[in-house]
């Protein structure tokens, strides 16, 4: 019972895969498994292995080791069924330029096994959630950036897939774009698993309730988004913009629960960095009303997602070439 | 088989939506012109034959042929479409067919056009209508070989120019093993039974026989294997150079 229940939530498997070109390890002995309405990031530098990963969970490539199992079937044994059973949308968004979009998403609806009933709703609704409707008669050569990414995911989604995978799904969009396709994703995301890579750190906040980063084909952290940022010094820190002097920043700096201090001049801002998880706040604003220092926008942080996916890839690539 | 049919479907408005048919179409029909009436002298040798015509396809076929295959797989790889196609639940097989049929259907098309030429033959004269019919059922198998090698060679290479300069070498290598020239060369050093052989795989050699209205099987069967073996090659090749 608890065996085929747990076969039916992990959507995704990877088992030890490798991928070697030549004498180059791309991914290297990469295991982990998504399950169903999991909404899993990619991060990692370029050429970390995000998209040769993607690349052998979509079936694109072999692995030269390890195993893809695709809800439940492994994709060496039946690659059709598991290629039916994933949307996805490469690197770039490619497409055929001369055809037209409503052309297109017909031809693929109909390599698709979609039954020939269902396939003309089933273009519509996909036109209209990704709101096609203005270029449907248009060439997609003659499209901007943004309107061929939609075409692109439209077609990975045409046939409401279980699992969705995206390479950089808005990578050159604009923010208003960029924008509407998160949203989408966060629509879909309840009865599916979804994979997408990106460079976007906002974006795995945004959509990501797990984030995986690799580097060097190799998994360095994976959690959710919010334990990540937890791992960042910013994590608690508080800052304000103020005008202070030498003296008041020594204060704060010798206060028990303060690691470090940082001020701007630029900005005249001071980012105070807590000792170990500490919650600092009420402390701080307490001794900077007891000095009564004129603060604007006294604020908490979160925790910087940048900083930490910069420590972690970074160290991993000096561990790479100590390699 | 419906995903062949759907591919061969798009294949085939793909080139009527760009100029490459229409370009094609009217410089074959032009050449074939040409090279049937002026070069091939059809008026001047006084028979009512569509010979001189047919002599010519071969060589027209070595051009432009190429042409038509160098874009099957190597624009899918340059655009990188290829990773599109490949992650649909498609065999390869039928893609690597889907395209083929729909290039060589292509070519069909526009040998099909020629057809004034029957019109024109059976007022001129009365030419043996089985014979040109037999000659067309040959060109059409022979320009099958050539686009399947050129499959082959574009799926090959990302660059479309390459694979037109690598399918035009190649295709004449097929044709020219069966050139007298080339025998009588073999002839001074090797037995008959391996000069037959290199005969035998030349294109030229089959084609000439069914042109020459002996259509038996072997020649039919032989540009069948030339067309799958060089097909399968080409879902070989995808595979190797699919990930560069």
């Amino acid at each position: 019972m608890f065996n085929t229940k747990k076969r039916r939530n992990d959507m995704i498997e990877c088992l030890n895969l490798s991928k070697k070109f030549g004498h180059f390890t791309a991914v290297n002995d990469l295991t982990f498994t998504a399950n169903k309405g999991q909404v899993l990031g990619f991060l990692g530098p370029n050429g970390a292995g995000k998209s040769t990963t993607m690349k052998m969970i979509t079936g694109f490539l072999e692995p030269t080791a390890g195993q893809v199992k695709v809800c439940g079937v492994d994709i060496n044994d039946d690659p059709i069924t598991v290629k039916q059973k994933i949307g996805y949308l490469p690197e770039g968004a490619p497409s055929y330029g001369e055809m037209e979009v409503g052309q297109f998403l017909y031809f693929i609806a109909n390599l698709r096994n979609i039954q020939p009933a269902l396939i003309k709703p089933a273009v519509e609704s996909v036109v209209s959630r990704v709101n096609l409707e203005k270029v449907y008669y248009q060439k997609i050569e003659t499209l901007s950036k943004g309107f061929k990414r939609r075409v692109g995911l439209a077609q990975a989604i045409i046939h409401d897939p279980e699992v969705l995978i995206m390479d950089e799904p808005t990578d050159g969009l604009d923010p208003n774009q960029k924008h509407q396709v998160r949203e989408l994703i966060t629509n879909m995301s309840q009865d599916k698993t979804i994979i997408l890579s990106t460079h976007i750190l906002e974006e795995v906040q945004a959509v990501c309730d797990r984030a995986i980063i690799i580097a060097g084909g190799e998994i360095v952290a994976d959690n959710s988004p919010t334990e990540m940022e937890k791992m960042s010094r910013y994590h608690h820190a508080v800052s304000f913009v103020s005008d202070l002097d030498t003296e008041l920043l020594n204060k704060i700096k010798q206060m028990d629960c303060v690691l470090d201090v940082d001020y701007d001049s630029r900005l005249k801002e001071t980012t105070v960095y807590p000792t170990q998880g500490l919650f600092i706040f009420d402390e701080i604003s307490e001794f900077l009303r007891k000095e009564s220092i004129q603060v604007k926008s006294l604020k908490m942080e979160a925790g910087r997602l940048d900083e930490v996916f910069r420590n972690i890839t970074e160290t991993a690539g000096e561990r790479e070439v100590v390699k | 088989m419906s995903a062949i049919s759907s591919i061969i479907k798009r294949e085939l408005q793909s080139y009527f939506a760009t100029p490459i048919a229409y370009v094609f179409i009217v410089i074959f029909l032009i050449m074939s012109g040409v090279f049937g009436f002026y070069f091939g002298n059809l008026y001047e040798r006084g028979q009512a034959d569509l010979t001189p015509f047919f002599n010519f396809h071969p060589w027209l076929y070595l051009f432009l042929v190429p042409a038509v295959a160098m874009r099957l797989w190597s624009e899918e790889r340059n655009s990188g479409n290829i990773e599109l196609l490949m992650t649909l639940p498609v065999n390869k097989m039928d893609w690597v067919m889907g395209k083929f049929f729909a290039a060589w259907i292509f070519i069909g098309l526009a040998l099909l056009l020629t057809f004034p030429m029957i019109i024109s033959i059976n007022y001129l004269g009365n030419p043996d209508n089985g014979l040109i019919i037999a000659s067309y059922f040959g060109s059409f198998l022979l320009a099958g070989g050539f686009l399947a090698i050129g499959s082959c060679i574009s799926a090959a290479t990302k660059n479309q120019v390459i694979a037109f300069i690598l399918t035009v070498v190649v295709c004449f290598l097929f044709l020219l093993s069966g050139f007298p020239m080339v025998l009588n060369f073999f002839k001074v050093f090797m037995p008959q039974v391996l000069v037959d052989a290199i005969a035998s795989t030349s294109f030229l050699t089959h084609f000439d026989s069914i042109t020459k209205g002996v259509l038996n099987l072997g020649d039919i069967v032989y540009f069948g294997l030339v067309i799958t073996l060089w097909l399968y090659a080409t879902s070989l090749v995808i595979d190797m150079k699919k990930a560069d």
